[in-house]
């Protein structure tokens, strides 16, 4: 055992019974099979191709936070005067108006939680690459939370949304969505492809090669 | 090494690869991956109904969020109602029409294809029929959608809304406010009814007996 609360056994994988695991409907199948006869989906036994999509989508993924943090997220006019606020320009403002757990909320779900996907995705890709001196453990309960996190981020796109759909009409203010926007939805999706093109096979077959 | 043949009761973790025999499952009692925990069989053919008249039950509140106002907005003699329609449309002008596109996928297309595609697979199972033409690609893709989901974000993202505008104007909640809550917790629960396992087994069973 190896304390991550696993049963850390030696169970046989479907590889090594000369079987291909499906994905999507968990049947065993037989090597010469491309399509799994049960539900149709495409067989690898190991996604070969899964580590350069990894990387590819998280560098775009990488390329669009920075725009998404640096241009304006919300433009706000209010009777002639436009004001701007970036992600972290919002997060501060709901912190001075004393509205701490949403400012919190929107702070993690903003930044913490994508800059530390980029940082979870590399260090599990390059674990895969190159199998030294990673503690295997760790690694899995990294990639279930990657995997479940991820689309959480989303929830400052659909503020500026929700905002800009119900002050639209009102003579007090109006609120547009800012070009951050764009590119911070942007950046979410590719980070989602990124984690969701990551084959956790591989991971686990490091698991065994890095047991006693 | 050894070629074994493929078995029909031989279950590969999606996760870890693992392989398990899942024969003597108890219904209902949830089986798990023994190497990586993952849920591997839950659920028997009670669970499908569950999950059927749970996704029917979502679909027919998701027209109301459509139609509906979702929130009201006054402040002093101006008032201004907002639909998840309108939410959506709010970027729909300029370069901003992409993401009009993406927030519309996220939060009204795919939570509804996911739900006509759950039904359209398993409908007839539920009732004993065989099973419609397409059942596995419908399933299929009614799995690869899920992340892309996003309703019970969204909420999230009302409340955040809400915070905001609380100094600026008041605020009421329309009939879609409550029943876009509704499929949120709804399809919460539906989620944890079935494993893709006990699913597919079903439909390879109908499948095989038609
Ligand atoms: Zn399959
Ligand atoms: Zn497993």
């Amino acid at each position: 055992m190896d304390g991550t609360g696993h049963g850390a056994l030696h169970a046989l994988t479907a590889r090594e019974a000369g079987l291909i695991g499906c994905r999507t409907c968990t049947r065993a199948c037989a090597p010469e099979d491309a399509l799994c006869p049960r539900c149709g989906a495409p067989l690898a036994s190991r996604d070969v191709t899964s580590l350069q999509r990894v990387w590819a989508w998280w560098l775009a993924g990488v390329l669009f936070f920075v725009p998404a943090n640096v241009w304006p997220m919300l433009i706000t006019s209010t009777v002639g005067r436009a004001q701007e606020a970036t992600i972290i320009g919002g997060v501060i403002e709901l912190w001075h108006y004393g509205a701490y757990v949403v400012a919190i909320i929107v702070f993690v779900a903003s930044i913490l939680i994508p800059v530390g996907k980029f940082i979870a995705i590399a260090y599990l890709a390059l674990a895969v690459q190159f199998p030294r001196g990673h503690r295997p453990g760790p690694l899995l309960h990294l990639f279930e939370f990657v995997e479940f996190i991820g689309r959480w981020s989303m929830i400052d796109v659909f503020v500026v949304a929700i905002l800009a759909a119900l002050v639209q009409f009102s003579l007090l203010a109006s609120i547009n969505p800012g070009l951050a926007a764009i590119c911070f939805a942007a950046s979410v999706i590719f980070t989602m492809l990124s984690a969701l093109s990551f084959d956790s096979r591989r991971l686990w077959d490091r698991i065994d090669a890095a047991a006693p | 090494m050894t070629s074994a043949a493929p078995r029909d009761d031989l279950v590969c973790c999606p996760v870890c690869d693992a392989l398990h025999t899942l024969d003597a499952t108890p219904e209902g009692r949830r089986a798990r991956c023994i190497r990586c925990n993952t849920v591997l069989s839950s659920g028997g053919p009670e669970a499908m109904m569950r999950v059927v008249l749970l996704a029917s039950a979502s679909l027919i509140l998701m027209t109301i969020v459509i139609f509906f106002p979702f929130l009201q907005l006054r402040q002093g003699v101006f008032t201004a109602k907002a639909s998840v329609f309108d939410t959506v449309m709010s970027f729909s002008q300029g370069v901003m029409a992409p993401l009009s596109l993406a927030v519309g996928l996220f939060i009204i297309v795919l939570p509804v294809g996911r739900l006509t595609l759950l039904i359209w697979a398993l409908g007839p199972l539920s009732f004993g029929t065989s099973p419609w033409p397409g059942a596995r690609f419908a399933l299929r893709w009614a799995e690869r959608i899920r992340p892309w989901a996003m309703a019970e974000i969204f909420m999230i993202g009302v409340a955040v809304a809400l915070v905001k505008l609380a100094d600026l104007a008041t605020l009421t909640m329309g009939p879609a406010f409550w029943s876009f809550a509704a499929i949120v917790a709804i399809t919460a629960f539906q989620d944890t009814q079935l494993s893709r396992h006990s699913i597919w087994t079903a439909l390879d069973t109908a499948r095989s007996t038609r």
